[in-house]
């Protein structure tokens, strides 16, 4: 459902962050992303929906070229594909509510939404997420009055209302502590089992890729080290991976 | 030890700086005319004192006085057979004593006073006789036991007939009541006060939607093919251009609608309910699958016309507004204020209805061809590719032809017809040079040029003082708060949609990038991401500016802009210091109470 080719972007300033990544993810998979920060694992899931433009290659979503989408197109392309962030990103100053119902601007009409308008369904469709997640008794609170992993589930709940194809999760648990960890990987987990959505998570302990991935693709400066099993990263795949220096721990 | 060297000529660069600075400040001396001499001066100091004096007691209060007069009789010079003043009739009263009770001309002699009104003061006066002139000794001040004792040199008025000393001290009586001053006072902290939440209020609404022109952080992702950018600037002046002749063609429907008063009325009534069930059935509230064409342009032409019933209600309301007002005015009496303040309302909206269709049709041809050029940039075809040309071509001489009409309008050049063709040349050169710098699949950065041009504007239009604005205004619109508040408004929202797109800037991006992600439009993403960030500081910059308005009103009276300004500069230059200080405590006063307010609000909402 999800191909990438050759996928490379270069910032402005000259650094190259992705170098001809490509691999193919198909539905329902859940597939974590590992490397070491500024490897270019957030730059990827930026650039499948087209967050960050990408300087060459293609990326197939559904058959359809996200990379040559129109604005329209890409607006329909974005709705389908749910995203969590590691910090939340969360508007502080709205309502839990408000900023769950901002996962259905992709749908609505932009014309009514610009006045707080939404409809019905949306409305009871938000309850019913804030609800799946565990904090439905904290719609009307300002988001920033949550605590990081109430703010997390909200992230998700917000992903979600996008009905998505995909979730893009950009290190999910990387502010959180262990516990509230496995308990938003379990989350994660449960609507790829259950829904069977499609999950692209970006990771960094390789105990959470061995409790909850399919399959990993490794990058390191920019580069695709490995595409496999979790199974499959053996000491040296793991020293490839993250350099010569690193200890394996956990 | 390696980096003795450049030590050396580290402390001999150190010399030559300070050594610059000296010389920089001795020239700020000698060009500010530094002149200590003069603050040295007695007669320049006892000045300073009496206007800091002045200052410090503002003519706010006074009381009613009770003028006490006391006489004593006195020779100049003593007559040759002596003098002796009748003896003091009653000595619970106030009397004076002087001693010697005659004298020659310019001596001094003791004026004794007792039984006065303790602690009070006033002149002591010298009445020569047959004259009711004064001509004052002293100024004498009651101990507090109602006694006095001062010393006087007599004038030189040698009379055969006894003078009179006279003593008048004056007494308050009564609680203290306002002063003149202070009611004028107040009149004029008042208008100072709204014309600044005037000049306020217009500055902000029009400074909040320019501030997101001049944010980077907004602008550098907009970008157009250069088709669309060229087909945007042609056909934004055609847009304006329709716009007004739509308003035009719609305020001609509401001015048939308005020769009846129940035409006028039941329209203003009805109106609201059918654009509103026109909307609701035009735009659904979601849909997941595009419609077929034909509803999509059925839908299109219902929208048309709920937009053309929208403005002409909006012209009926005017209408009635201004009607209306001007009844109320009669029948209120002397809240006729409220009638007037409706029918100004009409007024207003009579003439910002004609704006706003002009732009918002410039604005739905501005976002058509924006579509237009984008899909046909994207056939990526020759057709596309002469269009790239050509369009570039036409889009940067219509450009330079309508900065032409501009410059026209201030210079009025002779052979302007000549100057057009030189400018559509020029246009139409730089066009060509466009389109060959970038292809016709090309992102043109169009938001950041949008963002220099606002950003120039707004600076240059920062750096013209307000007092300079006030005086324009003032020659349009004759001397008074009005001009004041237009001058205000206009600086207000040059300085604020500078400040404003800052704090647009300083935003956190998180959100942003959250909201774009579920596939929310541009606008979508600023109602949704970017104004609930924004709200604390835009409040806060907003009661800043009303507090600086309010300062700067001060400054707009000196040239006729209204405000207390104006009687405060009266009073400096009438040396009326205790005057001028009763209306700067009263500027400190409203400064300060919105700095206090701004700090609650500010608590409330952030």
């Amino acid at each position: 459902m999800l191909k990438i080719q050759k996928l490379t972007k270069i910032y402005d300033g000259g650094v190259q962050a992705l170098t001809d990544v490509s691999f193919e993810v198909p539905r329902g998979q859940f597939l974590a992303v590992i490397g070491l920060s500024g490897s270019g694992k957030s730059t990827l899931l930026r650039c499948i929906n087209r967050l960050i433009e990408p300087t060459a290659g293609k990326i197939y979503w559904n058959e359809m070229d996200v990379t040559d989408a129109s604005d329209e197109e890409l607006r329909h392309i974005r709705r389908k594909i749910g995203m969590v962030f590691q910090h939340f990103n969360l508007v502080h100053r709205s309502s839990v509510l408000t900023n769950v119902l901002a996962g259905r601007l992709g749908y609505v009409n932009p014309a009514w939404s610009l006045v707080n308008r939404f409809p019905k369904s949306d409305v009871e469709n938000a309850y019913k997420q804030l609800e799946r997640v565990g904090i439905a008794d904290k719609s009307q609170h300002r988001a920033d009055e949550l605590s990081g992993g109430q703010q997390q589930r909200v992230g998700i709940a917000r992903a979600m209302m996008q009905n998505p194809e995909m979730i893009l999760a950009d290190e999910p648990v990387a502010s959180l502590d262990p516990v509230l960890a496995h308990s938003i990987m379990q989350y994660l987990e449960k609507i790829n089992k259950e829904d069977g959505m499609t999950v692209l998570c970006s990771l960094h302990f390789l105990d959470l890729v061995h409790r909850y991935a399919d399959r990993v693709v490794a990058l390191n400066q920019g580069m695709l080290m490995f595409d496999g099993s979790p199974k499959d990263i053996d000491d040296a795949k793991f020293k490839e991976i993250y350099g010569r220096e690193a200890e394996r721990v956990g | 030890m390696k980096n003795k060297k450049p030590d050396k000529f580290r402390s001999l660069k150190v010399g030559i700086l300070v050594l610059v600075t000296l010389v920089v400040y001795a020239y700020g001396f000698q060009v500010t005319k530094v002149n200590l001499a003069e603050t040295k001066s007695e007669n320049r100091r006892e000045q300073l004192f009496r206007i800091l004096r002045a200052l410090a007691r503002p003519n706010i209060l006074e009381y009613e006085k009770e003028e006490f007069v006391v006489r004593v009789p006195i020779m100049i010079p003593c007559p040759e057979a002596g003098f002796t003043p009748a003896p003091i009739a009653d000595t619970t009263q106030p009397y004076m004593v002087v001693t010697p009770s005659c004298s020659d001309p310019r001596t001094r002699v003791q004026v004794q006073g007792f039984n006065f009104e303790p602690l009070t003061r006033g002149p002591l006066n010298l009445v020569p006789f047959d004259s009711g002139v004064n001509l004052q000794l002293e100024n004498i001040e009651i101990d507090r036991f109602g006694n006095f004792q001062a010393e006087v040199l007599l004038p030189n008025r040698p009379s055969e007939d006894a003078h009179e000393i006279v003593a008048i001290t004056r007494r308050n009586i009564g609680s203290p009541h306002l002063t003149r001053t202070a009611y004028d006072t107040w009149d004029k902290i008042i208008e100072t006060v709204f014309l600044a939440l005037l000049a306020t209020t217009l500055g902000v609404i029009i400074a909040i939607p320019l501030s997101f022109f001049a944010a980077r952080n907004l602008m550098k992702d907009v970008t157009s093919s250069l088709l669309g950018m060229s087909l945007s600037i042609l056909l934004i002046p055609v847009g304006l251009f329709v716009g007004l002749q739509v308003a035009g063609w719609s305020y001609q429907v509401s001015q048939a609608l308005t020769n009846n008063m129940v035409m006028a009325v039941s329209g203003t009534v009805v109106s609201p309910v059918l654009v509103w069930f026109g909307l609701r059935w035009a735009l659904p509230p979601q849909e997941i699958k595009p419609p077929e064409a034909s509803t999509r342009i059925f839908r299109i032409a219902v929208m048309i016309v709920a937009a053309f019933i929208f403005i002409i209600l909006l012209y009926l309301l005017s209408f009635l507004m201004l009607t209306w007002g001007n009844a109320l005015d009669d029948a209120l009496g002397s809240f006729g204020f409220l009638g007037r303040f409706i029918r100004d309302l009409g007024d207003i909206l009579n003439t910002v209805v004609k704006v706003l269709v002009a732009l918002a049709v410039a604005g739905l041809f501005n976002s058509i061809a924006s579509r237009w050029g984008e899909a046909l940039s994207r056939r990526k075809d020759s057709l596309s590719k002469a269009g790239h040309v050509i369009l570039a071509i036409a889009a940067g001489a219509a450009l330079l032809i309508i900065l032409m009409a501009i410059i026209n309008w201030f210079y009025l050049f002779k052979d302007i017809d000549l100057y057009y063709r030189y400018a559509g040349g020029i246009g139409a050169i730089l066009g060509l040079v466009a389109s060959l710098r970038y292809r016709s699949t090309d992102a043109v950065p169009s938001g950041m040029i949008l963002y220099y041009v606002s950003r120039t504007i707004f600076n240059a239009l920062r750096s013209v003082e307000a007092l300079v604005m006030a005086i324009v205004f003032v020659v349009w619109v004759g001397i008074g708060p009005f001009a004041g508040s237009l001058a205000l408004a206009l600086h207000t929202i040059a300085s604020l949609a500078k400040l404003y797109s800052e704090q647009v800037e300083s935003i956190m991006a998180g959100p942003l990038e959250a909201v774009q992600a579920t596939g929310a439009n541009r606008l979508q993403t600023i109602v949704y991401a970017v104004v609930p960030q924004i709200v604390p500081p835009y409040i806060s910059y907003t009661m800043y500016r009303w507090d600086i308005n309010v300062r700067m009103s001060t400054i707009i009276g000196f040239v006729g802009g209204g405000g207390i300004g104006f009687l405060l500069q009266q009073n400096i230059n009438l040396l009326n210091y205790r005057d001028a200080s009763a209306q700067m405590i009263a500027i400190a006063i409203v400064v300060s109470i919105m700095d206090y307010v701004s700090s609650v609000l500010r608590e409330r909402y952030v």
